[in-house]
């Protein structure tokens, strides 16, 4: 926005917004605390480096030996798998909760604290208390006698995966129900108005209206369950640690363990960079897909 | 009011540049008060080594030893790293084993054989000091208890299934776990959910099949050591084991940091469990009357045919203090005065043995026995050490990290029958190369 000068100033150039020097802290921090681990790591991930001894450089082996390591593809896998499940659980239920909280009824707003519980507790106690309860011989299936519920879920490799999914989901889903909340109530209450004039339901209203208002907020919210989806940790490390047999070894976990259990840094500076890669990657193309990076108002006529 | 503004702009930036200044002094040998510097570990097994700290640092005023206390896997990490960057401190702690090497390899501790080796051999175990030299020259001094593996077993629950004694021979143990399957309770606690577990059957497999050789093969890093016959030997005995039942249904995601493993052998779930001398006092804090009338004690059985004696112990020899190259005179003066003085006093021997810690050290049959409570656990410990014929230190601190992190994923793999035992053994081959 143009600040208009009066007086002697006008002669000078139109000033726009404040002196840029104010972005410069923020700059510096980015570059200190961003920029340079990740130049680091993208130079690390060509020199062996055992944590302790001289530092070399090999070339693109690490790459050949990391893209070429079972360990690996399998992380990339179970990544993948878990990035695109979270998003297809969490965007719907996220979406239909945002609704239900954005009405103004008090038990709404009363509920609403309920689920935001989740967000309030630290990812590690989280994950502690969910590896009890599910624990098959102290955890709920054995102390209220339901014989389904005492089934080894984290121990068998069959259902580790998903139960790291409904885990995460019921961590993050208050998070990003509180964006489709605030996306929800700024859409102008005269659509819907005009909207039960011309004999919409509810339903009705919900697809044509709702939705579509909120389209931006859903590209913007998916980027960030991707995006997120692609660096959990401390929850899988915590209740799995990437057990059992590798079967919820994600590329984060394999990263960490192979920079920090095995020392091979340069291994692991491979994969960080491979998760970096994807994150960028998925962020752009959904930048693409939702149009997001060309936003105009859907405010028109309102 | 917009050069306020500007002002406290620039201020709140400089506060972010100061702080970030403050955060680059960085505790360790950098002090210049010339103490010398310590990290421990923060549980009660730590204690004996904490008090002669305290007891130190009183009689010493000109040469004091500063310490901070840490959580076991938070100081493992931790340390490497600090030595890694520079920052050791004076004291580097240490399992021995591979790590120690990786110390002593790039210059990060310094030789003490001339200061402290006749106070180490005088007093400690040969085993357990040995565990302190790499090549000829010693690089750490042992301190805290010896820890072997025994197998476990919960009395009453043997005796309920039909089993009159603790399992000699591995057909035996077999027997011992058919029976315990038919009584209705799983035979036996494995915490595979923290993986190391795993680790202790093979070991002591390998051994009672093979005898030491065959892992010294590895440690020494030999081509195709995982090759020997036993290996794969010992791969089929535990698939075997795992099929019949021996670990029920939950060994997967059983973890031991926990003490879930323990608690079913103290309330009577599982029969016996496989573990080192270390959940003694975990034991005993979850039920003095289990500890006292129903814990039973042996060692791994034999196998029949093999080649290791039944006497061979597996586990964690000791922990290490070594001296960090890093560190100025003064503190290095500090830290080689307070090992000669301090290496298993006798406060600290009586200490240990008060907390349930059995100290390697020779020559204490009598103390021992006099700590030892009713069923003996102490002294069985004490000569079991004294007259092992090899005490293997646990393959996950013998062998560098990565090919320890190579067996705990393929090891787990066998365990849960995704692997076969020449996978195994390939796949373990492939880390030697």
């Amino acid at each position: 926005m143009a600040i208009a000068h009066k007086g002697k100033d006008s002669a000078k150039p139109l000033h726009i917004g404040p002196s840029k020097w104010y972005a410069a802290p923020a700059l510096l921090l980015f570059g200190l605390f961003a920029l340079l681990p990740l130049v680091g790591v993208v130079i690390l991930s060509f020199m062996t480096w055992d944590g302790l001894g001289a530092v070399s450089f090999n070339g693109i082996d690490n790459w050949a030996r990391m893209l070429a390591d079972p360990l690996v593809l399998n992380g990339l896998r179970l990544t993948l798998i878990l990035t695109i499940v979270s998003w297809a659980v969490q965007t719907p239920i996220c979406i239909l909760l945002g609704v239900f909280m954005a009405g103004t009824q008090r038990y709404r707003a009363f509920l609403a604290v309920f689920y935001f519980l989740p967000l309030l507790f630290s990812s590690t106690a989280v994950a502690i208390a969910w590896k009890n309860l599910l624990d098959p011989s102290f955890g709920i299936g054995k102390a209220f006698g339901v014989s389904w519920m005492a089934h080894n879920w984290l121990g068998d490799p069959k259902t580790a995966l998903w139960v790291i999914v409904i885990v995460v989901s019921w961590c993050f889903i208050p998070l990003h129900s509180l964006l489709y909340q605030g996306a929800v109530r700024q859409i102008p209450q005269t659509m819907y108005e005009a909207a039960t004039i011309d004999g919409a339901g509810s339903i009705r209203q919900f697809f044509s209206i709702t939705l579509p208002q909120i389209k931006y907020t859903i590209a913007t919210d998916s980027t960030l369950i991707i995006v997120g989806s692609l660096t959990y940790f401390d929850l899988v490390y915590v209740m799995t640690s990437g057990g059992p047999g590798n079967a919820t070894r994600l590329l984060p976990l394999d990263m960490y363990l192979k920079g920090f259990k095995s020392y091979d840094m340069g291994g692991a500076s491979v994969v960080g960079v491979i998760i970096l890669a994807l994150g960028i990657t998925m962020s752009l193309i959904l930048n693409k897909i939702s149009g997001s990076d060309k936003m105009d108002s859907q405010m028109e006529g309102v | 009011m917009k050069t306020a503004t500007k002002a406290i702009a620039s201020l709140a930036s400089l506060a972010m540049l100061t702080s970030l200044a403050a955060c680059g002094n960085t505790p360790g040998s950098a002090s210049s008060n010339g103490n010398a510097t310590a990290w421990g570990i923060s549980d009660a097994n730590f204690a004996p080594a904490k008090e002669s700290f305290e007891l130190w640092n009183k009689n010493h005023s000109d040469q004091q030893i500063s310490t901070e206390y840490f959580a076991n896997d938070a100081l493992k990490e931790k340390m490497r790293t600090a030595i890694g960057s520079g920052n050791a401190p004076t004291f580097v702690y240490s399992w021995g084993g591979a790590s120690l090497k990786d110390y002593a390899d790039s210059g990060a501790i310094v030789d003490l054989t001339d200061e402290l080796a006749d106070t180490v051999n005088d007093r400690v175990f040969e085993s357990v000091a040995q565990g302190g030299y790499i090549g000829d020259k010693l690089y750490a001094t042992p301190l805290l208890g010896a820890q072997p593996v025994v197998l476990y077993f919960n009395k009453s629950v043997l005796n309920d299934a039909g089993v009159s004694e603790a399992p000699q021979t591995w057909t035996e143990l077999l027997d011992a776990v058919a029976k315990i399957k038919a009584s209705g309770k799983t035979p036996i606690a494995l915490a595979g959910g923290s993986k190391w577990p795993y680790l202790m059957w093979a070991a002591y497999l390998v051994d009672r099949i093979g005898g030491p050789e065959v892992f010294q093969g590895v440690m020494d890093g030999k081509a195709d050591a995982w090759s020997d016959p036993a290996v794969s030997q010992a791969m089929e005995m535990i698939q075997d084991l795992v099929k019949a039942g021996a670990f029920g249904d939950i060994y997967t995601s059983l973890t031991s940091d926990d003490r879930k493993d323990t608690s079913m052998l103290v309330n009577g779930t599982v029969g016996m469990e496989l573990m080192g001398s270390w959940v003694y006092p975990d034991l005993q804090s979850l039920s003095t009357d289990f500890a006292a009338n129903d814990l039973g004690f042996a060692p791994f059985p034999a196998v029949e045919g093999g080649k290791g004696d039944i006497n061979d112990l597996t586990g964690n020899l000791a922990n290490y203090w070594s001296v960090s190259a890093k560190a100025n005179a003064k503190q290095r003066e500090t830290a080689i005065a307070y090992l000669k003085d301090q290496t298993y006093t006798d406060a600290m021997v009586d200490k240990m043995l008060d907390i349930g810690a059995v100290p390697p050290v020779k020559d204490i049959e009598q103390k021992v026995k006099d700590a030892d409570t009713k069923v003996g656990f102490y002294t069985w410990v004490y000569e079991a050490m004294s007259s092992a014929p090899a005490f293997q230190l646990s393959w996950d601190q013998a062998i560098p990290a990565a090919q320890a992190e190579a067996v705990l994923n393929n090891l787990e793999q066998v365990f849960l029958l995704t692997q076969t035992p020449d996978q195994f053994v390939d796949a373990m081959n492939a880390t030697l190369k």
